[in-house]
């Protein structure tokens, strides 16, 4: 059984992302393959881009059924996390609705230009995340998800909007932990022993 | 809000860093991998990698040091230089890069600048503006500034230029301010906070910073990121101090 397996769809940021935990010591194994990423101990979904593109990309590899069936600690970041609600303001497609609530837009406003590029500081942080309040993380992104009941850490950019959900064995990140410095590379950790 | 972005930019050539002054007689500065591990140990929150032979030679970035850097560093890195192409930009970024700037290629195909958009997403595309003030007092856009022989002004407008690009998937620019590169007497200002109104996407200042205090200038005119090379080369300005007297200024910035 794959220990860790990094969803690779032919897209998007995947190989900072593996560079990302092989710094922290671990081993992903790049794959699109649905039977090692059911039954993968961890999952990590990674996404830049388009979250119509991605989720129709998920949808061709056959992971939409099996993403939404894991039961193990599963990971998507940045666009991956926006994967895990029911929808986006950027697709017409239903997103895979493990979280409730749709994503939308980040609206510009003098000084405040999107995307929402750099480092920005962490608020309302919940224990066992490896990150902590007021800690600057690493974004890059023009959409932001919903408030769903599911919030571990928000940060704040015209609106406050969750940086961290846990929901059962599901776990989205908005930022980047791999280009995150310290701090994401220990909520990789945490991730790796929830 | 975010942090006050302090940017090295590691210019490259026949794969080492080099760095010149006006875009002109580059002298090398050393490895490119020792030096972004360098940067962003010191606490840069970014580093840009220029090719700056890359366009004039009709050739793109060697992505085998792309690749090296991405293992090393855990900060976000862009990566220009004759990315002409979905094929070439997938190819950096697959190496590990976080963003691609693109220059001359997009200013001679600028639906260049939407497919990188449509493949990648906006926040992957930075557009890199060289811009000089004309004797008219006017922005305008040079191209190919890796060599002084092919340098040219391209008859676009800065601004003109600045908000297709932003209309066509730029999510950033980076503006070059052509007159104040390499002699380290301040960003250029005015042209900064034009573009800075001009545009709603971020804007990050290069050329020209010599000082302390010129970075703090450029945030106050709205820049996100703030670029430099020689000062950081050559440890005029320690990437710690400067955040420290940011820090005194009132910028939020990040340890």
């Amino acid at each position: 059984m794959t220990s860790l397996a990094l969803i690779d769809l032919g897209y998007g940021n995947v190989e900072s992302v593996r560079l990302g935990f092989e710094r922290i010591g671990a081993a992903p194994v790049r794959t699109d393959d649905p039977d090692v990423i059911a039954r993968a101990e961890r999952v990590i979904l990674p996404g830049v881009g388009h979250a119509g593109y991605a989720r129709e990309r998920v949808e061709a590899a056959g992971l939409a059924e099996v993403l939404r069936a894991r039961t193990r600690p599963t990971l998507g970041i940045c666009v991956g996390m926006q994967l895990l609600f029911e929808g986006s303001e950027e697709t017409d497609r239903p997103l895979l609705g493990v979280l409730p609530g749709r994503v939308t837009s980040l609206e510009p406003a003098p000084g405040r230009p999107v995307p929402h590029m750099g480092w920005t500081r962490l608020h309302d942080v919940e224990e066992g995340l490896g990150v902590h309040e007021g800690e600057h993380v690493y974004f890059a992104h023009s959409y932001a998800c919903p408030g769903s009941g599911a919030d571990a850490a928000c940060a704040t950019y015209g609106r406050s909007f969750p940086v961290i959900v846990r929901k059962g064995p599901f776990w989205g990140a908005q930022f980047h932990p791999e280009r995150s410095a310290a701090p994401g590379a220990a909520f990789l950790k945490a991730f790796l022993s929830s | 809000m975010p942090a006050a972005r302090i940017i090295p930019c590691l210019d490259v050539a026949n794969g080492v860093v080099v760095k010149g002054v006006q875009f002109r007689d580059h002298r090398v500065i050393g490895d490119i991998v020792e030096n972004a591990q360098r940067y962003a140990d010191e606490g840069a929150d970014e580093l840009v990698f220029y090719d700056i032979t890359a366009s004039a030679d009709g050739r793109s970035v060697d992505v085998d040091w792309v690749h090296k850097v991405a293992r090393v560093i855990d900060i976000p890195f862009s990566v220009a230089g004759g990315i002409d192409s979905v094929d070439k930009a997938a190819a950096v970024l697959g190496a590990g890069a976080d963003k691609v700037s693109v220059n001359s290629p997009a200013l001679a195909d600028p639906e260049l600048i939407t497919r990188l958009a449509d493949a990648f997403g906006r926040q992957c595309v930075v557009l890199g503006l060289d811009s000089f003030t004309d004797e008219q007092g006017v922005l305008r856009v040079k191209a190919l500034t890796g060599r002084p022989d092919k340098t040219m002004d391209v008859g676009r407008e800065t601004i003109d230029w600045a908000r297709e690009a932003v209309a066509r998937g730029a999510g950033e620019i980076v503006l070059n301010a052509m007159n104040n590169d390499g002699v380290r007497q301040g960003y250029d200002l005015v042209q900064l906070e034009a573009l800075c109104a001009a545009v709603d996407v971020p804007v990050i200042a290069s050329g020209g910073a010599g000082t302390p205090e010129h970075f703090a200038q450029a945030f106050a005119v709205g820049c996100s990121g703030a670029l430099a090379a020689s000062v950081f080369h050559d440890q005029r300005i320690a990437i710690g101090d400067l955040k420290d007297y940011l820090d005194q200024q009132g910028l939020e910035v990040r340890r």
